[in-house]
């Protein structure tokens, strides 16, 4: 996990950290670019549009029957065997998957990648009585070997090369490793089957919950999730309570959906779907069976503007388009949902005073919507969620600053005095036609780019000194 | 056939920094028998305080727009963004406000200069000689609030003696994004790099823009950074070609 003195500090701090490894954008573009390239090439052929509606719709209808279709996956699950705990807080899904834990008397537990485990830090709970986990996503598996949290949703450890990860495995596990992906994979399997067969407890996410059946599916590519879920005597599946599809029928649409849109492939290497725990006369699969639903002020963005955020899929195609997070990497964004769907999300779950800037870490440019295969306005609701945080915080050099410009702006005869002015001041700073370095707050521009001056006549000027008339 | 007259927005960007924009776009409407007019009480579309979440503030100047082309049949601006501004977010702006009604009659009569060139009065070559490689750099308010990419191409294609080369992701950002550019000035810097390298690549002498933002972010910047693709307005591109404005480089 990321040290806690780090996690809420401002994004532009973190960004410049990140920043300082040139690298990271080689590396984070190579990666993400050939997923969208990917992306493309698995649509093309399909009338993407329409698909993209329909599965808007479904995420919509979902989301306005929740507490139906929560009820009835919570029942059908339930008559299958399964225990289902709705845990309204973060500490309250914590302290329920802690006990039980400690009920089985569990020393290790086996991991598939979750990102609502991350939203609620139960490994460094777990950890803190003694157990052990064991991440058994490879990708989870390195940054949890390297003290990191994931950069990416669906690609943990997307920001680092193969041979920072070879060396970050064998340094921790004291052999030698070459940089090849088949060898590396081959070791951690090793390490990870044997988490598999001594785990007293797996613990896993879910991709979609299905209503009608009280089924859980998850989506994987590497076969750790179906490892998980059955070798343990012990499954607990913790989701987000928007992580549900009323049937099988929607699933048919979103599941592919989050596969092209994740990875650009039709289908995943892997699709676990888990009925309940084992029956009598089944021969494998878990005794017990425990899912958590998890608010933690998922209700409250339902009662929202920004609702349909929860109709993410997490399939991190907005990362990979995200011209700033392709720049910066997860980590700039600290928090456990990085990216645009991060920067909405994240002031949502944790409030404007932790996360207020993160919707100003966009330049709005819009690809993430655009990508989106549930039609999410991301880039409008960082827009939106721009105008709460100001209202919220009223940040007084702001307000005061558009105030002034807004003063002197909506009125052409303020405009053009604002406008002689600043050639006036401008030649304190110009020389020969460039602006190098400016006072503040212009100085952040001239930090990395020159600036344009205040042409010697502006428009207005040369359309009246006869431009109207035709002339130039 | 379109509109034959049409109000002028040129937008702040190009009224304070690059009035030559400005001449070209005049010129070019002219030229094709368009009648401009420039409304002298316009400033700005009020964007920066809204992109910043100041709606109050941005409705205060937006309101002096919406006045300035109360009598315009059709609004033209050589910029995407500030058209999407207007054409996409004023309607929500000004919504349950008394001037709602003129928002929306300006949003649908607002466009952006290669849109109502191409589109509203069916010109897809302005012809022309221009010797040269240019890249087209799609901006993104054009391209995904407005639906622009074929159009400004479209018109470079025209254009004799020009090659026209498509960098690896043209629909990128540039980095310039407003206020995010002083806001994350960093980041707005490590995008421009991107985007000058990926324009660099394909040996274009000229990277052509339908937004002075972009323009103004990418220029000053490829000034530090020693690039070779010089950033230029389209705008100032095709008058070039037409021999209508004498053109200055935009750094």
């Amino acid at each position: 996990m990321t040290p806690e003195a780090e996690v809420y500090r401002r994004f532009e701090d973190r960004a410049a950290k990140q920043l300082r490894k040139t690298q990271l954008p080689l590396i984070l573009g190579k990666a993400t670019d050939s997923r969208e390239v990917r992306r493309r090439e698995t649509f093309a052929g399909f009338d993407l549009p329409a698909l993209r509606d329909a599965a808007e719709a479904v995420r919509a209808h979902t989301m306005a029957n929740l507490d139906t279709y929560l009820d009835r996956f919570a029942e059908r699950a339930e008559a299958k065997g399964t225990k289902v705990f709705f845990a309204a807080t973060g500490p309250e899904a914590v302290d329920y998957i802690r006990k039980v834990v400690a009920d089985r008397g569990a020393r290790l537990v086996a991991k598939g990648k979750s990102m609502a485990a991350e939203e609620i830090e139960l490994n460094p709970a777990l950890e803190a009585d003694g157990v052990q986990v064991v991440e058994t996503d490879l990708g989870e598996h390195i940054v949890q070997v390297g003290h990191e949290p994931p950069s990416h949703i669906t690609a943990p450890a997307v920001h680092m090369t193969r041979r920072d990860i070879a060396q970050l495995l064998a340094g921790h596990y004291g052999r030698t490793l070459p940089p090849e992906p088949e060898a590396l994979t081959a070791f951690a399997r090793g390490v990870l089957r044997e988490a598999f067969l001594r785990a007293e407890v797996g613990i896993s996410g879910v991709n979609f919950a299905v209503a009608e059946t009280g089924s859980l599916s998850l989506v994987t590519n590497e076969g750790n999730g179906r490892m998980v879920t059955s070798l343990p005597p012990v499954h607990v599946a913790i989701m987000g309570m928007e992580r549900i599809v009323p049937s099988f029928r929607e699933l048919e649409l979103l599941y592919p959906m989050l596969v092209a849109s994740a990875i650009g492939r039709a289908v995943s290497t892997y699709l676990s779907l888990i009925n309940g725990p084992r029956l009598p006369g089944e021969i494998d699969g878990p005794d017990e069976l425990h899912v958590v639903v998890l608010d933690n002020g998922r209700s409250r963005i339902l009662g929202g503007e920004f609702r349909s955020i929860l109709h993410c899929i997490r399939c991190g195609a907005c990362q990979n388009v995200c011209p700033v997070y392709r720049q910066v990497g997860g980590h700039a964004y600290g928090a456990v949902y990085a990216g645009p769907v991060g920067a909405v999300l994240t002031p949502l779950l944790v409030g404007f005073e932790k996360a207020g800037d993160l919707p100003h870490a966009s330049s709005l440019c819009g690809a993430c919507t655009e990508v989106c295969p549930v039609k999410i306005p991301l880039h409008e609701h960082l827009l939106g969620l721009r105008r709460e945080v100001a209202k919220a915080q009223r940040p007084t050099g702001e307000v005061l600053m558009f105030r002034t410009w807004a003063m002197a702006w909506r009125k052409p005869g303020r405009f053009l005095l604002f406008a002689r002015l600043s050639r006036l001041g401008q030649r304190l700073f110009a020389r020969r036609g460039r602006i190098r370095k400016a006072p503040f707050p212009l100085s952040r521009w001239t930090k990395g780019r020159d600036m344009s001056p205040v042409a010697g006549r502006t428009f207005r000027e040369r359309w009246r000194r006869g431009l109207r008339k035709g002339g130039a | 056939m379109g509109p034959r007259r049409v109000s002028l927005f040129v937008t702040c960007l190009v009224d304070l920094l690059y009035p030559e924009v400005g001449e070209a776009t005049v010129a070019l409407l002219r030229d094709l028998d368009v009648e401009v007019d420039f409304p002298p009480s316009q400033t700005c579309c009020g964007q920066p305080a809204f992109n910043s979440g100041f709606e109050g503030d941005a409705r205060r100047v937006a309101a002096g727009l919406l006045d300035a082309m109360e009598q315009a049949e059709a609004v033209v601006s050589p910029s995407g963004s500030c058209t999407a501004m207007v054409r996409s977010y004023y309607p929500h702006l000004f919504h349950g406000t008394a001037d709602e009604s003129r928002a929306r009659a300006l949003s649908a009569k607002t466009f952006e200069l290669s849109e109502f060139v191409v589109g509203e009065l069916g010109v897809e070559s302005l012809g022309g000689a221009w010797e040269g490689r240019v890249t087209y750099h799609d901006s993104c308010h054009g391209l995904r609030e407005l639906g622009l990419s074929g159009q400004g191409r479209s018109l470079l294609r025209g254009i004799e003696r020009l090659e026209l080369v498509e960098m690896a992701w043209p629909d990128r950002c540039c980095g310039f994004g407003g206020t995010f550019s002083l806001r994350l000035p960093d980041v707005a810097s490590a995008m421009a790099d991107e985007k000058m390298a990926q324009a660099d690549a394909t040996g274009a002498d000229v990277m052509v823009t339908g937004d002075s933002g972009c323009l103004m972010h990418l220029a000053g910047r490829a000034n530090r950074s020693g690039s070779k693709a010089r950033p230029m307005h389209l705008a100032m591109l095709l008058a070039e070609a037409r021999g209508l404005a004498p053109v200055k480089p935009a750094r």
